[in-house]
């Protein structure tokens, strides 16, 4: 089976700092997988390399597009890159005003990427734009409300409702869970889970929440300083953390 | 005469001008960027426009400015005068004997022709600039066609008030590539934009041109099941009877009373002076006796 992504040797450099260095991995179809570490490992940084947010100093990013197979998304040029960005691919940010247009209807939002790939059909853009807002469990008769009147936990999932809307084969992830009370977390993670099965998306999710990839992530990657220091099933990681740093993680979770 | 260079402006901003105008035509709807200068009128009143005319103006041009459709206010009388004094050219409120008409906010009923010029008086060239503020994002998004979100803007109109009620300002698509402002004209000018006359639109204060050359393929943006409309007050004109001309509504007493009227000013005495009447056009008919 052809990797989704294939990340080779990809590094960052922060001026003589390290952003992240030497990090490599295939990402399959249908694959989840959870980036952990603490705060300044370096986790955001991969995934903003990744996702054509940053320029990277070294490596590639290797994506199976529909037309033409493998292409290096850091070569690429900017015009089909964007078309990846709104089609093929989906971020969802920590906090949801950075990928919301919070002067825009919660309906407007959710179409926006529709009318972005060319659907010109109003009735069409809102009858999308309604079953999507169902299906992260937001009433329909908010549909033209804009997000600032939304709690924090409506707005993450109108945020993924918005991102998954033209049906993206892999989403990137950043803390989505941050900021958010346990009982709304619990609900999210249960609605992500279900998307993520139901539609066979492919996602990396960064976190330093155990918790989340626990639930969510099939394979982990613990990140160090810029460094991947363990990678490995996240069952196996979790119960038989190896590197001292991932044992450390692990045994600062308080159990309750 | 010898007070000022012909037109006011010096030769060699003339030819800065003229440069951005040749390559505004040549990328029609491109918006290109030029060194403004300070003009003496305030931005906002025409700055943009006015540089615009007076770099292509030569001495043999006959000079009209529309503001709003009239030729009578205070914009159009003034900007007249400025061109008058500076230039020296003769000038007209006659759609049909200009060469050269500089607007603000309408077209000429009067189809034009190819031996015109329209100029246009931009306050805000961008036409993404209220969904997004950056200007670097917004150039990066005309050059990658990335317009999307112009059709989120129509998008919101139609689930905040059940129709596209953008009323000015109607974004259009030219030549299947640029997404460009037409300038504040109400959207009923838009079908218009398509015409024989070159048309350039000047921004003052934003430091911006941009062009349509004769018959270029202009396209108001639009739903497929929520199609362009060139809307107009459901009226005919009080003074000349006029049913297919933009009309103005206008508050005649303090009791609520009101009457419509063309907004083109030279459109409707033109037709008043061939005869036509409105409703409300016998008193002043009288009156004018």
């Amino acid at each position: 089976m052809t990797p989704l992504l294939k990340v080779e040797r990809l590094s960052k450099f922060y001026g003589q700092r390290i952003g992240c260095a030497d990090v490599s991995f295939d990402l399959y179809p249908g694959e989840v997988m959870g980036i952990v570490g603490e705060s300044g490992s370096g986790k955001s940084t991969l995934l903003n390399c990744m996702a054509g947010h940053q320029p990277l100093d070294a490596g590639q990013v290797l994506f199976n597009t529909r037309t033409d197979g493998m292409r290096d998304v850091v070569t690429m040029s900017e015009p089909e890159r964007r078309m990846l960005g709104r089609t093929d691919w989906a971020f969802v940010h920590q906090h949801a005003r950075d990928g919301l247009r919070m002067n825009v209807s919660a309906g407007g939002n959710v179409g926006e990427r529709l009318m972005a790939v060319g659907e010109r059909h109003y009735g069409g853009i809102r009858d999308q734009a309604m079953d999507w807002l169902g299906r992260v469990e937001i009433a329909a008769d908010r549909i033209d409300d804009r997000p600032k009147q939304f709690s924090g936990g409506m707005q993450q999932r109108l945020q993924i409702a918005r991102n998954l809307v033209t049906g993206p084969r892999l989403v990137f992830m950043d803390e989505p869970t941050g900021g958010l009370d346990v009982s709304v977390q619990a609900r999210l993670l249960d609605l992500l889970r279900g998307l993520v099965r139901e539609m066979g998306l492919s996602a990396i999710i960064v976190t330093h929440d155990l918790a989340v990839v626990r639930l969510l992530a099939d394979r982990l990657m613990v990140m160090k300083d810029g460094h991947v220091v363990e990678t490995g099933l996240t069952d196996q990681v979790l119960d038989d953390p190896q590197h001292a740093y991932s044992q450390l993680l692990v045994s600062s979770v308080l159990q309750v | 005469m010898s007070d000022y260079n012909f037109a006011y402006l010096d030769e060699q901003t003339k030819r800065m001008i003229r440069r951005a105008i040749l390559k505004g035509l040549a990328i029609p709807g491109y918006q290109v960027p030029f060194a403004s200068r300070e003009m003496p009128m305030p931005y906002g009143w025409g700055t943009g426009g006015v540089q615009v005319s007076a770099a292509i103006m030569t001495p043999q041009d006959v000079f009209k400015v529309i503001d709003q459709g009239a030729d009578d206010t205070t914009n159009a009388v003034s900007i007249r005068r400025f061109f008058e004094r500076t230039a020296g050219v003769s000038t007209t409120e006659t759609t049909t004997e200009a060469t050269v008409i500089q607007t603000r906010h309408r077209i000429p009923e009067q189809a034009l022709t190819e031996d015109q010029i329209l100029v246009y008086q931009v306050p805000i060239p961008e036409p993404l600039r209220f969904l997004e503020p950056s200007e670097v994002e917004t150039r990066k998004m005309h050059a990658l066609e990335d317009y999307g979100l112009m059709h989120v803007k129509l998008y919101e109109d139609i689930s905040a008030h059940g129709a596209i009620a953008t009323a000015y300002a109607y974004p259009v698509k030219v030549e299947d590539r640029y997404v460009m402002d037409p300038s504040p004209i109400p959207k009923f000018d838009n079908p218009k934009l398509s015409m024989p006359a070159i048309q350039l639109f000047g921004a003052g204060r934003e430091q911006r041109i941009y062009a349509l050359p004769p018959y270029t393929q202009v396209v108001s943006l639009d739903f497929e099941d929520y199609p362009f409309e060139a809307t107009k007050a459901n009226h005919s004109c009080g003074l000349c009877g006029s049913t297919d001309s933009y009309l103005d509504e206008l508050i005649v007493d303090d009791a609520g009373g009101r009457m419509f009227m063309c907004s083109d000013t030279d459109f409707c005495s033109a037709r008043r002076a061939k005869g036509h009447t409105g409703t409300s056009g016998a008193p002043f008919q009288e009156e004018a006796v």
